[in-house]
């Protein structure tokens, strides 16, 4: 694409029009980047000052006198709800859920495009088109009669403890949560690897099925080495989104032990007890955001193919 | 054995003599689609169902399954400004509206110009293009407690600018009811315009630079250029990028509960907090269902037509 100024402007305005176009393009994207970014610098430099410096101090200052108290006060003191043990009990229960989450979803994810592309059968794009529609229903719809379906499984699951001994893991929050992020995770994952495998050339699995090759086998030795970059856009897209997750999470495990990260974050910046401890309530907030941000750094690139492709079919 | 891809499966003769082991593999596909579409089927479409189901019921704290008419819906839609308090129900779509074309229009405007800057050759792309874009990697959580700082009058902007000296501004908008649903506005375009922009920067990379250098030749100016040829160009993206919001600003939950826990007695609420509240909090089970039905029969008008072009437009 060609720069602004265009020969007819430069044949009037010369050289003087196209450096204050320059400075004027430059100048707002400087400010723009000023607009997303001072979001973050208020938490981050919040999160490093004692609360003296934020009661006397300017937001935007950076702080006098650095501390790292905060953030140990967010990990293993600060209050969530009742239970004053920090956050980092929340911290592993997202991490707990979201990587098997991720792995199962990603995994069926795969299965369902290589059957879908490469063993096209009658009706596969109505099957798929239902997948589809279901990553774009507002999960409000379904969210009572998962309750009450959870609700079920978790009395059963008490029963099977008081007859059996174990209750392998039925009602378990941890577990419920896995299983709706699995179940509301696939339309997005089916997608991905359908998009991707369609492209993949159909003539190198005939030629694998004239060798004898079976279903799996091809699965395993043609399809899964040719998915690295579809494997990494779909795992970072399912780690952003069930990390992120707060309607499930609160919906399902709104309460008690079993909190992911989020929820406990919004208990810890609502608790309205006691004075509101902003420094920690910011580093508990960098906490919560840390990983997916760590995510978007290392591999951008990545995330960015995942949102696209899950915004623009094909 | 059945042949890949495009060709139909044809029950020969042969073929249904062959042994039970040829003719599971030859159903293997359909076996390790069937758990996904199986779980889609009950937990997606089924659980709607019931949703619409107990929409019509006269279900309280706990699910009832007595059919007792339209009376959610009516309950819903009988409130309205002049009952007093003020419904929830119209507070929440009125926000909505608000939100919702507030939101898309600024995201889109926003993103395109910010793609359309960053399209002039611009040194240090690399570096401002992820600036732009990471708000989208943080839970609305997140967003919500940033901005929650950022905005509140005794800590945030306004007090600093007070410091700097501009002692007359005020800014109280997220304590404010009738102001309230602006900052989710605020905090909402903070987060998802640089993705738009992202999309938006997508399509002009993959314009064809001739037809700007053939405009540019018959003497269009820069202004001309994108109004006439480059914005035209970029309407699939205009739809995209629609979509992806409408369907974001209608699921739009956690940014309203973390920024603004609801706003003063619940004036910042969207539908998608009117349902959670009467479902789970209320004991009006039947009413937030009746809701959750019109938040999904609104997306299922906006997605379904999108959906079934997609998938129309390349038969296989």
């Amino acid at each position: 694409m060609s720069a602004v100024a265009t020969p007819a402007r430069q044949a009037s305005g010369g050289i003087n029009t196209k450096l204050v176009n320059r400075i004027v393009i430059y100048g707002l994207l400087a400010l723009f980047a000023l607009f997303y970014l001072m979001p973050l610098f208020v938490m981050l430099v919040t999160s490093f000052k004692t609360m003296d410096e934020i009661q006397n101090g300017n937001m935007l200052a950076l702080p006098k006198a650095p501390t790292f108290d905060p953030w140990l006060k967010a990990w293993g003191e600060t209050c969530v709800g009742l239970t004053c043990a920090g956050i980092k009990g929340y911290f592993w229960n997202s991490i707990k859920m979201v990587v098997p989450a991720v792995l199962i979803s990603t995994m069926l994810g795969a299965l369902n495009g290589y059957v879908l592309t490469k063993w096209r059968f009658r009706g596969a794009t109505l099957v798929f088109g239902l997948m589809l529609f279901a990553c774009f229903i507002p999960f409000q719809s379904v969210l009572l009669p998962m309750a009450t379906i959870l609700g079920s499984v978790g009395r059963f699951g008490v029963t099977l403890q008081n007859s059996v001994g174990t209750s392998f893991g039925l009602g378990n929050s941890t577990v419920n949560l896995v299983f709706v992020h699995v179940v509301y995770g696939i339309g997005f994952t089916t997608l991905f690897f359908r998009n991707y495998y369609e492209a993949f050339p159909t003539e190198l699995i005939k030629a694998a099925q004239v060798d004898g090759a079976s279903f799996f086998q091809i699965f395993r030795r043609i399809m899964l080495p040719n998915s690295m970059p579809i494997f990494v856009v779909t795992v970072i897209y399912q780690f952003t989104n069930i990390w992120n997750d707060f309607l499930f999470a609160s919906a399902y495990a709104g309460t008690g032990d079993a909190m992911p990260m989020t929820v406990a974050l919004n208990n810890v910046v609502n608790t309205s007890t006691g004075v509101v401890e902003y420094n920690v309530n910011m580093a508990a907030a960098m906490i919560a955001a840390l990983p997916t941000l760590i995510v978007y750094v290392v591999a951008g690139r990545y995330f960015v193919r995942g949102l696209m492709a899950g915004a623009v079919k094909g | 054995m059945s042949t890949v891809a495009t060709s139909q499966i044809k029950l020969t003769p042969e073929r249904s003599r062959t042994s039970v082991r040829s003719r599971l593999q030859d159903a293997l596909p359909k076996i390790v689609l069937a758990p996904s579409f199986a779980i889609t089927i009950v937990f997606v479409y089924g659980f709607i169902l019931w949703t619409i189901y107990l929409s019509f019921t006269n279900s309280k704290t706990f699910p009832s399954y007595v059919i007792t008419g339209s009376r959610a819906y009516q309950r819903l839609w009988g409130w309205t400004f002049d009952t007093d308090p003020p419904s929830s129900w119209y507070t929440s779509i009125t926000n909505m509206g608000i939100f919702g074309f507030l939101y898309i229009l600024i995201c889109l405007a926003l993103g395109l110009f910010l793609a359309i800057l960053l399209d002039q050759k611009i040194r240090g792309e690399g570096v401002l293009r992820p600036i732009y874009l990471y708000p989208m990697a943080l839970s609305f959580i997140v967003t919500g407690v940033a901005w929650k700082w950022f905005l509140d009058p005794g800590l945030g902007l306004e007090q600093t600018l007070h410091q700097w000296g501009w002692t007359s501004f005020h800014f109280d908008w997220i304590k404010n009811k009738d102001f309230v649903i602006y900052t989710v506005v605020i905090a909402g375009v903070w987060q998802a315009s640089g993705f738009i922009m992202a999309m938006f920067l997508a399509g002009l990379r993959g314009i064809d630079g001739e037809i700007m250098k053939a405009a540019q030749i018959d003497g269009a100016t820069t202004f001309q250029l994108y109004r006439r040829i480059v914005i035209p160009l970029l309407r699939p993206i205009f739809l995209s990028a629609f979509i992806v919001l409408a369907h974001l600003a209608i699921k739009s939950y956690d940014l309203v509960v973390a920024l603004t826990s609801g706003g003063p007695g619940g004036s910042a609420w969207l539908p998608s907090n009117f349902m959670y509240e009467y479902t789970f909090k209320r004991n009006e089970m039947a009413v937030g269902s009746a809701s959750a039905v019109i938040m999904l029969m609104t997306i299922v008008a906006i997605i379904v037509p999108y959906l079934y072009s997609e998938l129309r437009e390349k038969p296989r």
